[in-house]
């Protein structure tokens, strides 16, 4: 006869942060991304293709050098930044929300032995990788208008990598805050779209008013920008500077994003 | 008890607190356990014990604190105050552990809508840690468990009703659990697809897995537990097998009394001030322990006293 019930997990004693619930959590997610890779596929190659259009074909008529790059390939490198921010930020805020409130899936997950703080780290891991992996697309569709393959181009995933983390917690974190889903307008008006548009991705930062510059400083995006196009172009002695910025803001959003969906998943 | 040997007892789990090795204690055991949120007790020095390979049924109206209790077994509740005991661990520290063994079905579909049937189940085989080399044959246990085989590659939102529960039940039995935690697990179902859960936790019952189960259906409660407790404003007011808590609480006979508005008021009257209790029945007055009448009481149906009559009479007839 067909045991049910009986018991056939034999338990050793569960820590933090376990590898086995994180690489599970996971596996959710790519099990349901490979349900809609397609669509993303599509749009994070054509999405640049048509800014890079436009912004050659316009602006680049206007303007022909930047920092004595090519404009097509100063905005090409700059969008690999603004590629990791909407497939970071934007799916973890739509993407959590509608997990936590709308499917209940952390409700089931949180049933089984993973706590928040592994959902979360699993979700913005995953997260951050897949816009590190798409994150490139600008690049390569650059490459189509004439950017030149370079070494340091294999470094540009892990740097989407590491800004993502900080964006997807950012994500996570205001899906944790808003109380509705419209609200969300509030934080890509405010929040989203300045950071990426004071990033130096369209126009350098060092001609804006001082006041500016500072606001472009503390914009975590202004470091992944300058990190990738040195990354295409030559590293500095900054880029560590670049790096640690983006680390610090990465571990900062971590913490508020396990501390904030904590609140919101356990009564 | 020879599940508890071979099964959930952690390798190096602290020597003080060795879970679910000693056979008298229960899987779960709440003492004084009070949750509020703002200005709502929602449950009110709640004590509770579940003995091990047993079926306890929670039952109470909409709002009585049942789901509250649900969610604080899993720790997605802290309770404010008191102490709960999950297969002999202790919540909400050791909560983690805890869930390793413990079933889950949510009142609420949380399936994975876009994902088969079988990826539902191989994450959550996952998620509650089967070995790799195991995960194959669990999912396609629970697999059989949901009678699901010939719809293993559906996407969720394709499959019925029915089967999104029976998979829901499923998911939470892919690692086999010790305790089973149902929260209302045939609500909103047609009496088909209930009669068949029904026989699904009647043969995990059967095989010595501990339930509990709450719900709101009095006959579901009747059927599948070996013990009812009847839950109102957050704390037990009645536990007991449901046969003796209907002699003790109904007696053996019900008369219920048919008739237009104005009758149903007199005669309900003249029971209580013959010291009956009386409740209503939607159409009808019923009077309890009508057994006791010796013909003082008006012509009607005589029916068993039944466990609803219990439900009703300590839950209230308002229905907050």
């Amino acid at each position: 006869m067909r045991r049910l019930g009986s018991p056939a997990v034999r338990m050793r004693r569960l820590h933090r942060l376990e590898p086995a619930a994180i690489f599970g959590v996971m596996s959710r997610d790519v099990t349901n991304f490979a349900t809609f890779w397609k669509a993303t596929t599509f749009s994070s190659v054509i999405e640049p293709t048509i800014y890079l259009l436009a912004f050659g074909l316009g602006v680049g008529t206007l303007v022909s050098t930047v920092q004595g790059l090519d404009y097509v390939q100063f905005v090409g490198t700059g969008m690999v930044a603004t590629s990791v921010l909407f497939a970071s930020a934007l799916s973890a805020m739509f993407g959590t929300f509608v997990k936590h409130r709308f499917q209940r899936t952390y409700d089931a997950i949180l049933a089984a032995p993973v706590d928040t703080e592994e959902l979360v780290s699993a979700e913005i891991l995953w997260m951050s990788a897949r816009a590190g992996v798409y994150g490139c697309a600008p690049l390569l569709v650059s490459m189509l208008f004439g950017l030149d393959p370079s070494p340091g181009m294999l470094v540009v995933p892990f740097i989407g990598f590491l800004t993502a983390l900080g964006f997807a917690g950012f994500g996570v974190l205001m899906a944790a805050v808003v109380s509705k889903i419209d609200s969300f307008n509030y934080v890509t008006t405010t929040v989203i779209t300045p950071l990426f548009l004071v990033s130096g991705t369209f126009f350098p930062i060092d001609e804006l008013p001082e006041w500016a510059q500072v606001l472009a400083n503390v914009n975590p995006l202004y470091h992944c920008v300058q990190l990738v196009r040195h990354a295409v172009f030559g590293f500095e002695t900054a880029d560590l500077a670049h790096a640690a910025v983006l680390i610090g803001f990465a571990v900062l959003m971590w913490r508020l994003a396990i501390w904030r969906l904590q609140k919101r998943l356990i009564d | 008890m020879p599940t508890v040997a071979s099964g959930g007892t952690p390798i190096s789990a602290r020597a003080v607190c060795h879970p679910g090795s000693v056979a008298s204690t229960p899987a779960i055991r709440l003492r004084g356990v009070v949750k509020r949120f703002g200005d709502i007790t929602a449950v009110d020095g709640l004590d509770l014990d579940v003995p091990e390979g047993t079926c306890l049924g929670l039952l109470g109206p909409n709002g009585a604190g049942k789901s509250t209790t649900m969610r604080m077994l899993t720790a997605q509740a802290i309770p404010d105050e008191g102490s709960l005991t999950v297969l002999g661990y202790e919540l909400p520290g050791d909560s983690k552990q805890a869930r390793a063994h413990c079933g889950v079905v949510p009142q609420l579909d949380n399936l994975d809508i876009e994902l088969t049937a079988r990826q539902n189940l191989a994450v959550f085989a996952r998620l509650y840690r089967v070995p790799r080399w195991e995960r194959h044959a669990a999912v396609e246990r629970a697999l059989e468990i949901a009678n699901l085989v010939e719809r293993a590659d559906t996407p969720v939102d394709e499959l019925s009703g029915g089967m999104r529960r029976r998979l829901l039940i499923a998911r939470g039995l892919v690692h086999r659990p010790r305790l089973l935690l149902l929260d209302e697990p045939t609500v909103g179902l047609d009496p088909q697809v209930r009669q068949e859960l029904w026989a699904l936790i009647d043969a995990l019952r059967a095989e010595g897995t501990t339930i509990l189960m709450s719900t709101h259906y009095i006959e579901e409660a009747e059927r599948l537990a070996d013990t009812v407790a009847i839950m109102a404003q957050g704390r037990i007011v009645a536990r007991g097998r449901p046969a003796d808590l209907v002699r003790e609480h109904a007696g053996a006979e019900t008369l219920e009394v048919y008739g237009p508005p104005p009758r149903l008021a007199e005669v309900r009257a003249a029971a209580q001030a013959q010291g009956f209790r009386t409740r209503r029945t939607g159409t009808a007055v019923a009077i309890l322990r009508s057994e006791d009448g010796d013909g003082r009481l008006p012509e009607g149906v005589r029916r068993a006293a039944s466990l609803e009559d219990v439900f009703v009479l300590l839950t209230g007839e308002e229905v907050a």
